[in-house]
């Protein structure tokens, strides 16, 4: 089977590869470019491992065919601080000590990002529910959740939330 | 959170120590490391019954598929086919016979994952097929055990239950629970010159890695090095199932000559591996008026799966631990090591010890049930007292109770009887809606009950420019035991934390080590590091107070410099000036836990050094006509005696929480009638989500509250003890059914369930 050239931007940079026809988004942005910050938990797409954005939109990049991101643009864990400095989302979840083992942080960080991009103050449930496709084993969400709170900049609304 | 100025790294909100790291997705897990270019890529070929022969085994298509490189069969295994920790009943790949679904019967080596992943589809095996005995209940009528059945009496439990006014008698079911860690399990070795191989593994126990990887092999431990740097989750799963996965890759490498990269996918990872203990529960209770607990019986049957693992150690815990915060001077207990031709189960969080306290509480709330009372009155009867009433089933006298404490503190701050009356009132004005409200305790005795496995050692150097290097042999699994220890190294030498370097776990560095299990990571290597540092430290002081010809009293570590008498030296001054005058500057550290024993043979002894305390009030609200709950409210007051980091602690107690929870009310493990795991990715497996979490959420650590043992710096294990604090979100479920049904509620509590009990139970 012949092998497809795709031509597409990741992190806002020109990217040239060559892949199979069902060759995933996920597989070749671990194993080709070796953007390894983008994790594999289930590889069903329920579980958020592996979020992404394609052209600004959330998606599982297990989910999507690799061949798909031909002339669009792909933002990944990797594209999200600035050098140094980091994302207001990453330092948010430093502060709540919102992370454990880390493995589901990198699609945090994207799905997060992308809810405050299309909804910058988004309530408590709009939250939880955007949230509810990342899977974390470790913290028990609430770190998580408050620290998207404080970005929102309602963090002082949760305790009367009842 | 403590400020610099103060210069202790004890007790400080310090944040995890790959943290940043992780934010930036630049944290390297094991499957993140940077391949080799001839590296292989492994699948494993599962048996399609659950207990059978295997009459022949075709693997020609397997070997011609594109891509394979070779397969292996038990028959390849250079050594012993075994990675069964305790007894040799595992086996790496089935030769002759598999007792499970799922269980591996060969291995390829590929070019790619998915080549491997193809090609052991295509293999051709005939089984003749066997009687299969998938459940606990099924096993225990069948006398089918893989280990001797256990025995605990305590006092004279018949004549006391014959005795008391009132006997109840029942049976429950207890689901088991995948560890859904997030990380899937994942080895790769690399051959080395003069037939050694190098393993980078995810494990919480690189030692038995090490041990079984060489074993299998043939070669001798010397020869296998074992390194982890961080696991993305373990909660037991990785305490002895890592080994298989080391060895297949191990096997392959060495057969191939070249690295061989084993990873699971996710739904491989969950038919394969073990899980959490299903239990089925059988009590005889007898009680007073007040709902006093004068004799109690417990029959538990296991479901161990088809080989013993480590299910001695869990059931034993369950003995230990089905007296909750409950004093029960007449107990008799049974403990059935169920055979089953199921995976075989294994550690997880809490090994054994949250059934058994399931076990308790339920009868507990049964007793409340009968004599129309508040459960929590039942509770409070019943604790085990400060100065009597304060002897274990097991003969260990308690000496550190604080549930009485915990219990009236979240009693009062969570204004428990107040919502107890308002649920009452909205229940009787709602006819399907139904609120209910439970508040548990947890009581979890800390310290490996093998002895020999609390130990641990540790390994510090300081270089010439005073940067530190730390090595233990605990392992990081997202809990932030590297943080911990390195705070504690940070503290003996008074400099900051950012100065020391926190190394992968690495059997050539730190030999024989436990598993980073039991909650006993700080515990053990807090001290270990500790004491390696303190070993330096001495060395430096000696030396400073003889070129300064001082006394030694007057050499003081503080604020990242030494004063010596009247005049002071940055610590790297200090450590360059030592080094020019010869004094080692590396030492490793040793510690064992005191005070432990215990009697296999009478069940009796002081198998804990000390216990964790704690409890959670949970409140939510049932929709009886389709079963679903919501959690409105949680409250917990946690032991964590004086806690090395309240960050990193209150991470473990929610977390701990919601994965009790997810056990409890949505984590079904189905079977079907064939033996084989229907449930095995998260699409029909639910661990909890972000929406399942309380709507109000309230975590708190006990303060003033010191280990009354001589911990590191008198801090309490946090690891498993907070899993059982999700109890009181199941018995918030049973409460809040119990106004229209009895309550015999199995668990999990998943909407079929809870709707199931309120159909069959109606109370017309």
């Amino acid at each position: 089977m012949s092998k497809i050239h795709v031509v597409t931007r990741v992190n806002d940079e020109k990217v040239e590869f060559l892949c199979e026809p069902q060759e995933t988004l996920l597989d070749v942005l671990r194993n080709k470019l070796n953007l390894t910050g983008t994790k594999e938990g289930c590889a069903t797409g329920d579980c958020g491992a592996c979020s992404v954005t394609l052209d600004g939109r959330l998606v599982c990049s297990c989910l999507t065919l690799a061949a798909e991101t031909k002339g669009k643009s792909v933002g990944t864990i990797e594209g999200v601080a600035d050098g140094d400095t980091l994302h207001p989302v990453q330092q948010k979840l430093l502060e709540h000590a919102a992370l454990q083992c880390g493995v589901c942080t990198p699609g945090y960080v994207i799905a997060i990002k992308a809810l405050l991009e299309k909804n910058p103050d988004p309530s408590e449930s709009e939250i939880r529910y955007w949230l509810a496709g990342n899977l974390c084993r470790c913290t028990g969400y609430d770190k998580i959740i408050t620290a998207v709170q404080d970005l929102a900049g309602q963090s002082d609304k949760f305790k009367e939330v009842v | 959170m403590k400020t610099e100025t103060q210069n202790s790294h004890i007790g400080e909100t310090l944040g995890h120590d790959s943290a940043i790291l992780h934010v930036r997705g630049s944290a390297r897990f094991t499957d993140d490391i940077r391949e080799p270019r001839d590296i292989l890529h492994a699948a494993i070929g599962l048996s399609e019954y659950a207990h059978a022969t295997l009459v022949q085994v075709d693997l020609e298509k397997v070997r011609q598929a594109p891509g394979v490189i070779a397969v292996i069969t038990a028959k390849d295994i250079p050594g012993a086919n075994n990675f069964g920790a305790v007894l040799a009943d595992d086996p790496i790949l089935a030769d002759t016979l598999v007792e499970y679904h799922g269980q591996a019967i060969f291995a390829v080596a590929a070019t790619s994952a998915n080549a491997a992943r193809k090609a052991v589809l295509s293999a051709s095996i005939n089984y003749q097929d066997l009687p299969a005995i998938l459940t606990a209940r099924a096993a225990a009528e069948a006398h089918s055990y893989i280990l001797p059945t256990e025995k605990l009496d305590s006092g004279d439990s018949q004549s006391a239950i014959d005795s008391a006014c009132h006997q109840l008698s029942g049976e429950v079911n207890l689901g088991g629970q995948d560890q859904f860690y997030m990380e899937g399990q994942i080895a790769i070795a690399t051959p080395e010159e003069q037939g050694a191989m190098q393993i980078y593994s995810s494990t919480q126990h690189p030692s038995e890695v090490q041990h079984i990887v060489a074993q299998a092999l043939n070669i001798q431990s010397k020869d296998v090095t074992i390194i982890c740097r961080r696991m993305g989750g373990g909660f037991g799963g990785k305490e002895s199932q890592p080994s298989q996965f080391a060895a297949l890759a191990a096997i392959l490498a060495q057969k191939t000559k070249r690295p061989v990269k084993l990873r699971l996918d996710r739904d491989t990872d969950m038919r394969v591996t073990g899980k959490r203990h299903d239990f089925n529960i059988r009590y005889t209770v007898g009680f007073d008026k007040l709902g006093l607990i004068e004799g109690i019986e417990f029959k538990f049957s296991a479901r161990c799966g088809m080989s013993a693992d480590l299910s001695g150690a869990i059931n034993d815990r369950t003995m230990f631990h089905c007296d909750n915060a409950y004093y029960l001077p007449n107990i008799s207990i049974q403990s059935y090591r169920c055979k089953t031709n199921t995976v075989s189960n294994t550690a997880f969080r809490g090994f054994g010890g949250p059934q058994g306290m399931f076990a308790i509480e339920y009868v507990i709330d049964e007793i409340a049930r009968y004599l129309n009372k508040d459960p929590l009155s039942i509770r409070r009867k019943n604790f085990y007292g400060i100065k009597n009433r304060n002897i274990t089933p097991y003969q260990q006298k308690i000496r550190d109770n604080v549930i009485w404490r915990i219990v009236s503190e979240l009693q009062t701050t969570s204004d428990y009887q107040q919502r107890k009356q308002d649920i009452a009132e909205f229940n009787a004005n709602s006819r399907f809606q139904k609120r209910g409200i439970a508040l548990t305790p947890v009581k979890f005795g800390i310290s490996f009950t093998a002895l020999h496995l609390n130990q641990a050692g540790a390994l510090v150097h300081i270089y010439q420019d005073g940067s530190i290097h730390l090595n233990h042999g605990g392992t990081e699994m997202g809990q932030g035991l590297f943080t911990k220890v390195a705070q504690v190294v940070a503290e003996e030498f008074q400099v900051r934390p950012d100065l020391i370097k926190i190394t992968a776990t690495d059997t050539s560095k730190v030999p024989n080590t436990s598993a980073t299990a039991a909650s006993s990571g700080s515990d053990l290597n807090g001290k270990a590091a500790q004491q390696a540092a303190l070993i330096i430290k001495a060395r430096l002081i000696d030396f400073a107070a003889d070129k300064y010809d001082i006394h030694t009293s007057e050499v003081i570590f503080k604020d990242s410099r030494v004063y010596i008498g009247d005049q002071s030296l940055p610590f790297e001054d200090l450590i360059n000036q030592a080094y020019m005058a010869r004094i080692s500057l590396s030492s490793t550290g040793f510690y064992r836990t005191p005070k432990i024993h215990f009697d296999r043979t009478t069940f009796t002894g002081n198998p804990f050094y000390y216990f964790s305390y704690g409890a959670a009030v949970s409140e939510v609200l049932v929709d009886t006509l389709t079963g679903e709950h919501r959690l409105l409210r949680t409250d917990i007051l946690h032991d964590c005696g004086n806690s090395l980091n309240p960050a990193l602690d209150i991470g473990q107690i929610e977390g701990g929480f919601m994965q009790g929870v997810g056990w409890l009310t949505s984590e079904e493990l189905c079977f079907s009638d064939q033996g084989e795991l229907e449930t095995h990715a998260p699409s029909t497996y639910k661990v909890p989500l972000c929406s399942d979490t309380p709507e109000d959420f309230r975590v708190n650590i006990l303060r003033h509250n010191p280990n009354k043992e001589n911990t590191i710096y008198r801090s309490k294990a946090v690891g498993e003890p907070p899993l059982m604090l999700g109890l009181s979100v199941f018995f918030a479920i049973k409460d809040a059914i119990s106004s229209i049904a009895n309550s015999a509620l199995q668990a999990p509590a998943t909407p079929e369930s809870v709707l199931n009990t309120i159909k069959q139970n109606h109370l017309s």
